[in-house]
């Protein structure tokens, strides 16, 4: 069992299908990742064979830029997850990526008070026990 | 104009176990004892059944299902099945039950659903979510939660306002003698509620119930022939998938209930001010405020208005959930709703609308990816 920085149980670990494996090595290249269909050109989170929208399998893996912006948040005030529990209270967010697709994330080193719908981010990679999560920070600054 | 098919079929009788911790039970067990109470109450004999549609109960998948329960039941059903599409399934179910027996698939059918996540096991409902639990992201409320915040911040809708919706079911849940909580809330101590994932408190969250329910389902000549006075007619039903998942959902604060509900006022012939009585589905407070504006009761983003000052309660302009629904009568998902919308239209419920003559029940399932709509009149 690894032993993670604020607990000492094991963090939970993506268990990836073969789809969703670049996604996850690429974070571990600094780098968050989404599809684009060849054909239509829509791009989407999470992975998939085909292309959500016109059923294509044929697609290329774009880096996102990491400027984003907030659909909604909540914030846990009960741990459902004993390695959360010493995290309490944090936030998961839907956030939407400046090309487009969505996604499940955590909003950190904001106060939660302070959140705002469409308000916008910045993707941070932190490391969790040898993962690289994809996270976001409220976006500071011009062509934010 | 309605349907051709609307007011053909009727809920010719309902069942249901007690609600609660019910120890010891497996899902076969209660939907027998659910079943067999509305097969008395629609005055049939079991050998009469041959069709029988059941919702995969939610605390255990099991293959095959509806054959273990046929079996226990000494049935061999013409048609029927496992039906999962969550908490939408029930009413689903009724719908395809009335088609089924349209097309002569077969004349009588038992639509039931039994669950046990009290006693049993609550895994389904704790589960993580995937490679999204390196966010953290667990839980049913953290889905409607996600939902209730987007609504918040969009509409102006207030936590007191979801607080309403949560009083207005344990109101009448308290005068329900087989609710499982029979504890009214106050508007104060609703708002010191324990937070669990926010902006949700307890008090916003369904009760976590062991129980059955059942009903029968026959064409209202079948229902006439056997001389039942008390079968109700099915005015309308449809159906709607929302289908994204919550992070996926292109608009967080409308769902495919519009989408049901239209098809079941269509197939009635009806529109929302002929309502008389609401049984919503409230798995959570948002769910219920959200479902009303999607029917059609308010526009969209008036739910925080509509739920307010008793509208919703008995006495108010649109009595909703007056068992207690699944805040407070039992968290079972959904079909205790159709049994109290057949018990107002019959005159029979225990907080009766006086006068009721169209009542409408909502069925949703997921966090509000699925969704059914049924449309009851009064007996003949």
């Amino acid at each position: 069992m690894s032993t993670a920085a604020h607990d000492d149980v094991a963090f939970p670990q993506p268990d990836p299908n073969e789809a969703g494996r670049p996604f996850w090595q690429a974070l571990r290249d600094g780098a968050l990742t989404f599809q684009r269909c060849s054909a239509c050109g829509k791009g989407w989170l999470p992975a998939r064979s085909h292309c959500p929208n016109c059923l294509c399998p044929d697609w290329t893996r774009e880096q996102a830029s990491g400027r984003a912006r907030l659909v909604s948040w909540v914030v846990y005030r009960m741990a459902y997850h004993p390695a959360f529990a010493s995290r309490l209270p944090y936030t998961v967010a839907v956030v939407e990526l400046e090309e487009g697709p969505r996604m499940i994330s955590n909003i950190v080193r904001a106060d939660p008070q302070t959140l705002h719908i469409d308000q916008p981010l910045s993707l941070v990679i932190e490391d969790e026990s040898g993962t690289a999560v994809p996270r976001f920070v409220p976006a500071t600054g011009q062509g934010a | 104009m309605q349907h051709p098919l609307s007011g053909k079929a009727v809920i010719a009788g309902v069942g249901h176990t007690a609600f609660g911790k019910l120890a010891g039970r497996d899902t076969v067990s209660l939907n027998v004892e659910a079943i067999r109470n509305a097969l008395g109450d629609a005055g049939i004999a079991k050998d009469e059944v041959d069709g029988l549609y059941v919702k995969a109960p939610t605390s255990r998948f099991e293959m095959m299902y509806a054959q273990k329960l046929a079996e226990a039941l000494g049935l061999q059903p013409r048609i029927g099945g496992v039906w999962d599409h969550g908490g939408a399934s029930n009413i689903s179910m009724i719908s395809m039950a009335a088609m089924a027996i349209d097309a002569g698939q077969c004349e009588v059918a038992i639509v039931a659903l039994a669950d046990n996540p009290a006693t049993g096991t609550r895994q389904a409902y704790e589960k993580a979510w995937g490679d999204d639990a390196v966010f953290g992201w667990f839980g049913t409320p953290a889905g409607y939660a996600m939902v209730a915040q987007r609504h918040m911040q969009q509409w102006g809708t207030t936590s007191d306002q979801l607080g309403a919706v949560a009083m207005a079911c344990r109101r009448h849940g308290a005068s329900n003698p087989n609710a499982q909580l029979r504890k009214p809330l106050s508007l104060d101590q609703y708002r010191e509620s324990r937070l669990i994932v926010e902006p949700l408190r307890r008090d916003d969250c369904c009760l976590v119930s062991d129980g059955a329910a059942a009903v029968i389902v026959m064409s209202a000549k079948r229902a006439s022939r056997l001389g039942n006075t008390r079968a109700v007619p099915i005015l309308g039903f449809g159906q709607g998938q929302t289908s994204w998942d919550v992070a996926l959902r292109p608009d967080l604060t409308t769902t495919s209930a519009a989408v049901s509900a239209k098809t079941a006022f269509a197939m009635a012939g009806l529109t929302p001010a002929d309502i008389d009585v609401a049984q919503i589905y409230d798995c959570f407070t948002i769910c219920a405020l959200m479902t009303l504006e999607d029917y059609g009761f308010c526009r969209k983003g008036e739910g925080g208005r509509f739920v307010e000052g008793g509208n919703i309660e008995l006495g108010g302009r649109l009595p909703v959930n007056t068992s207690g629904g699944l805040l407070s009568e039992t968290g079972m998902p959904g079909l205790q709703l159709v049994i109290e919308g057949v018990r107002q239209m019959r005159g029979e419920s225990v907080n009766q609308v006086r006068g009721a003559r169209r009542g409408i029940v909502s069925n949703q399932g997921g966090i509000m990816h699925t969704h059914s709509t049924l449309i009851l009149g009064e007996p003949a």
